[in-house]
């Protein structure tokens, strides 16, 4: 049974500025997983002895306060979780101010915001908790007047007894609704009957990010704060044999030089930080660091190299099978046989706001602010290595500028609480861009060697290996020798019930570059693969690109999918004036399909006149930021596909900064038109699924127009 | 190190910094004005984009010795209430995901206003190329631009 002592009401009720009485009311997670989720108030909190996670507070004025347990990065669960809330809780949103939750594994079940999984995995439980609030405050109204509840209705922040249309403000109820057991099974609205759900409301934090008071990591400060950076090893696990940092520590401003490590999956890093009074100076200072590393013993390994290493591990069989039918026996039986190679590049994360984090480590307690993905893991991660109880740190949250799934990991803080753990001060340790870019985690390279056979213009066998870092084996004590399933996430899902025969292998390789989650994880790579093979497959069975998806799917979903596609692109009267091409990929529990038209322009250069995407991710929240989401998604893949990479030579990243990783620019993307599927449909993911089919439309589209077949990512549009 | 006075959203500010300290670090650890935002370092990215007498620069690569006494305007000094149209237009259109990236751009969509009211989409890609968002807002960064103009040209709204 998780414990009470680090958030009691009172102190909740403190933090969110309440005063006097207020029903609060939140679910947790028990210990035992039979039990299920439990809706609690605060006063049960209390007497139980458990910790409330206060998901919903409402005050005497009926204004009503919610924590959001997820990351802010951009994605929208700021404005999701609310959504969900006061639809079912019958309030506007103007009636609702929403905060971040602090990490607490105990009180917010899994928050690393991660898998697009914030409202696919929390919206039952959002909506029962909002229901049951709202029982409540209806069963109050009922006791004070008298009548039975069934004769009251809530709605718009009000209890209205419908006979005699008598009316009370939630917050005249809270007081009695506090006192009352949170029902069981309320009934949730029909979808039907949403009003607020489904809906293209503005988000509630746009207003703080057009006037620069949304605080994001970097923005933290606090009193007595002190500035750190820290010059790391250009080549990967390079150890440091001596340093001078005589001339650094004359230097303006510096107030220490120290070593510091950094764990970093089973391996840990080394670096010197330059303690200041401010960045800038920490910054200068670091360049009068004079540091011999050791590289020995590491391998000095480059771009090259590592995908000859992929392309060799392709002979191998590969330890991880995902297979249906007999793939080798129906392709010596197709009549027409395809093979196709595909490579798709290493990226950085490159997220706008550079990691950093801010630490403070006193006795025997750590706070932590920064942009933060996984802040539960976080307080895990450092009640361990500052062997402190979990409830004596605090991680508290902030806007990231950009996550993509770099921030969801324990690196950047560990390092930051050791620093100020030394020091015994606050501390802002900032990564430089050249930090961010050059020192991974990277989204791992990827070469997939693609197998099919044809008969009568269907696929009869599929196979993809696929050859490229494993994350998962990263970790101490990783079991190398099963599939773990992570690396085929995405491949060829949408098609896997229409083909009878198939196999999935990888054949993990082994470098020392760290890999890491990247917008769309694995997906990212594995839908260029599959559905550019997809498309070379329709060629080869002379099919219109669609009809031939439409025909190796058994789902009703994809079909409409594809109807939709078919209708928004104008598909069938497209002519042969431009290039079309299409992909469709399904991840997270989404399925997008994307459609994309190139031309050549009077000058001779290709150019992207239009794409467009359909989402159907099920049941959704708000139209607006799926639409924001899938636009996003395809501006990043469309920097991958075409414009960046991060190459390594002698053991190190050779992009740094923004002048060698180039971004997609304003001029770079056209217009996006997105559409939503509308369906019964669970919810899907929304923040990743829009990246994995851009860039197979992007190329399928080149090579209706050209008759050129990109395997390679990144390529450059103005060479082909 | 030495003084200097600055002014700033209209304000004075006297601060003590090394000369080389760029106009970025001045701004944000200094005067704790952090809505300007360190993305690069080397004038690359635009997060840190500021006016110095209307114009937009890039704070991160303006040492403070070189500011003199030019008139600062950082996003602090657009409005604080959001009553700039072009932040009115951003908040219309929906334009921030993680927000980051987003002070940059407006600073920028309001210095490109001011020299040219009606911009064309070449005009928009041209003044705003220099700010990476690596969000991908740049189609609604484009129509906010239009819809900023478009409200610049009606008249203000009559009070009472």
């Amino acid at each position: 049974m998780p414990t009470a002592n680090s958030i009691n009401r009172r102190a909740f009720l403190k933090l969110s500025g309440f005063t006097g009485a207020a029903l609060t009311i939140g679910f947790y997670f028990p210990a035992l997983a039979e039990e299920g989720v439990a809706i609690v108030t605060a006063e049960t909190a209390d007497t139980l002895g458990i910790a409330l996670n206060a998901f919903i507070s409402i005050d005497k004025t009926g204004k009503v306060s919610i924590l959001n347990h997820r990351s802010e990065m951009g994605q929208g669960s700021f404005q999701a979780v609310p959504q969900m809330i006061a639809e079912e809780l019958e309030v506007s949103l103007d009636q609702v101010s929403i905060s971040f939750a602090p990490g607490h594994q105990n009180k917010y079940g899994s928050q690393i915001t991660g898998g697009s999984s914030t409202v696919r995995g929390a919206y039952k439980h959002l909506l029962r908790t909002g229901a049951t609030a709202r029982e409540m405050l209806v069963e109050a109204a009922a006791k004070k007047w008298n009548v039975p509840a069934t004769e009251c209705y809530a709605k718009n922040g009000e209890v209205i007894h419908r006979p005699s249309s008598k009316k009370l403000g939630y917050g005249e109820l809270v007081e009695e609704a506090s006192k009352i057991t949170p029902p069981k099974n309320v009934p949730l609205k029909e979808r039907k009957d949403y009003t607020i759900i489904g809906q293209p409301l503005p988000r509630q934090d746009t207003p703080l990010k057009v006037n620069g008071k949304a605080e994001f990591g970097i923005d933290k400060k606090l009193p007595g704060l002190l500035y750190a950076v820290v010059e790391r090893s250009p080549h990967f696990l390079g150890k440091i044999k001596s340093y001078d940092d005589s001339a650094v520590k004359a230097m303006p401003g510096v107030k220490y030089v120290i070593k510091v490590q950094m764990p970093v999956f089973d391996t840990t890093r080394e670096g010197i930080a330059i303690i200041a009074d401010n960045t800038w100076a920490a910054m200068q200072a670091r360049k009068a660091l004079k540091v011999e590393w050791d590289t020995s013993g590491f391998e000095h390994l480059d771009t090259t190299g590592l995908y000859n290493r992929m392309k060799e591990d392709l002979k191998k069989p590969g330890l991880s099978q995902r297979t249906g039918g007999n793939f080798e026996a129906a392709y010596g039986k197709a009549a027409k046989k395809l093979e196709a190679v595909y490579e798709t590049p290493y990226e950085a994360h490159a997220c706008m706001e550079p990691l950093n984090c801010t630490a403070y480590v006193q006795n025997d307690k750590c706070e932590i602010w920064g942009p933060i993905q996984g802040p539960d893991w976080i307080q895990r991660d450092l009640a361990d290595r500052l062997n402190m109880p979990i409830d004596n740190i605090t991680v508290h949250m902030t806007f990231l500028g950009g996550g993509f799934g770099r921030k969801a990991f324990t690196d950047y803080t560990a390092e930051a609480a050791l620093i100020s753990k030394e020091i015994k001060a606050p501390v802002q340790v900032v990564w430089t861009r050249e930090d961010d870019m050059t020192q991974g985690p990277f989204r791992p390279g990827a070469v997939y060697e693609c197998k099919a056979g044809l008969n009568n213009g269907r696929i009869t066998a599929y196979q993809t290996k696929m050859a490229a870092q494993n994350m998962d084996h990263q970790w101490p004590h990783a079991d190398k020798t099963s599939f773990n399933n992570s690396t085929t996430e995405g491949l060829a899902e949408a098609f896997i019930n229409g083909i009878d025969h198939y196999s999935f292998c990888d054949v993990p390789t082994e470098s020392p570059v760290p890999v890491m989650w990247w917008r769309s994880v694995y997906s990212s790579t594995n839908g260029f693969a599959y559905e550019s093979f997809m498309d070379e497959l329709a060629v080869a069975a002379e099919k219109d690109p669609l009809d031939f998806r439409r025909q190796h799917l058994r789902e009703e979903r994809y079909g409409a999918l594809i109807d939709m596609l078919e209708e928004k692109t104008g598909w069938k009267s497209r002519g042969k004036s431009s290039g079309w091409g299409v992909a469709i990929t399904e991840c997270f529990k989404s399925v997008v399909g994307e459609a994309v038209k190139v031309s050549r322009n009077a000058a001779g250069r290709l150019t992207i006149d239009r794409i467009v995407a359909v989402m159907d991710c099920g049941w959704y929240v708000n139209p607006d930021i799926i639409k924001a989401q899938v636009e996003g998604s395809i501006v990043m893949a469309l920097g991958a596909a075409t414009i960046h990479e991060t190459h390594f030579t002698d053991g190190k990243a050779v992009e740094t900064n923004f002048h060698q990783y180039q971004m997609p620019r304003i001029n770079d993307v056209p217009e996006i038109e997105v559409y939503i599927m509308e369906n019964e449909e669970k919810p899907g993911g929304v923040g990743e699924p829009g990246l994995p089919p851009f860039a197979p439309a992007l190329c399928n589209a080149i090579f209706d127009l050209t008759g050129k077949r990109i395997r390679k990512l990144p390529f450059n549009m103005n060479e082909i | 190190m030495a003084s200097y006075k600055l002014s700033i959203n209209g304000g004075s500010y006297a601060v003590e910094a090394d000369p080389k300290m760029p106009l970025l670090w001045v701004l944000r650890d200094l005067l704790n004005l952090t809505g300007t935002k360190y993305g690069c370092g080397m004038a690359q990215c635009g997060a840190c984009t500021v006016h110095l007498n209307g114009n937009a620069i890039r704070s991160c690569s303006m040492p403070i010795s070189a500011v003199g006494n030019q008139k600062i305007t950082t996003i602090e000094g657009i409005s604080s209430d959001n009553s700039h149209v072009v932040q009115q237009a951003w908040i219309a259109e929906q334009v921030p995901q993680c927000g980051y990236c987003q002070t940059g751009q407006i600073m920028s969509a309001v210095a490109l206003l001011k020299r040219n009211a009606n911009p064309t989409d070449r005009d928009i890609d041209m003044a705003m190329q220099g700010n990476i968002c690596r969000c991908g807002t740049y189609p609604r960064i484009r129509k906010a631009i239009h819809k900023a103009a478009a409200m610049m040209k009606q008249p203000p709204a009559k009070s009472f």
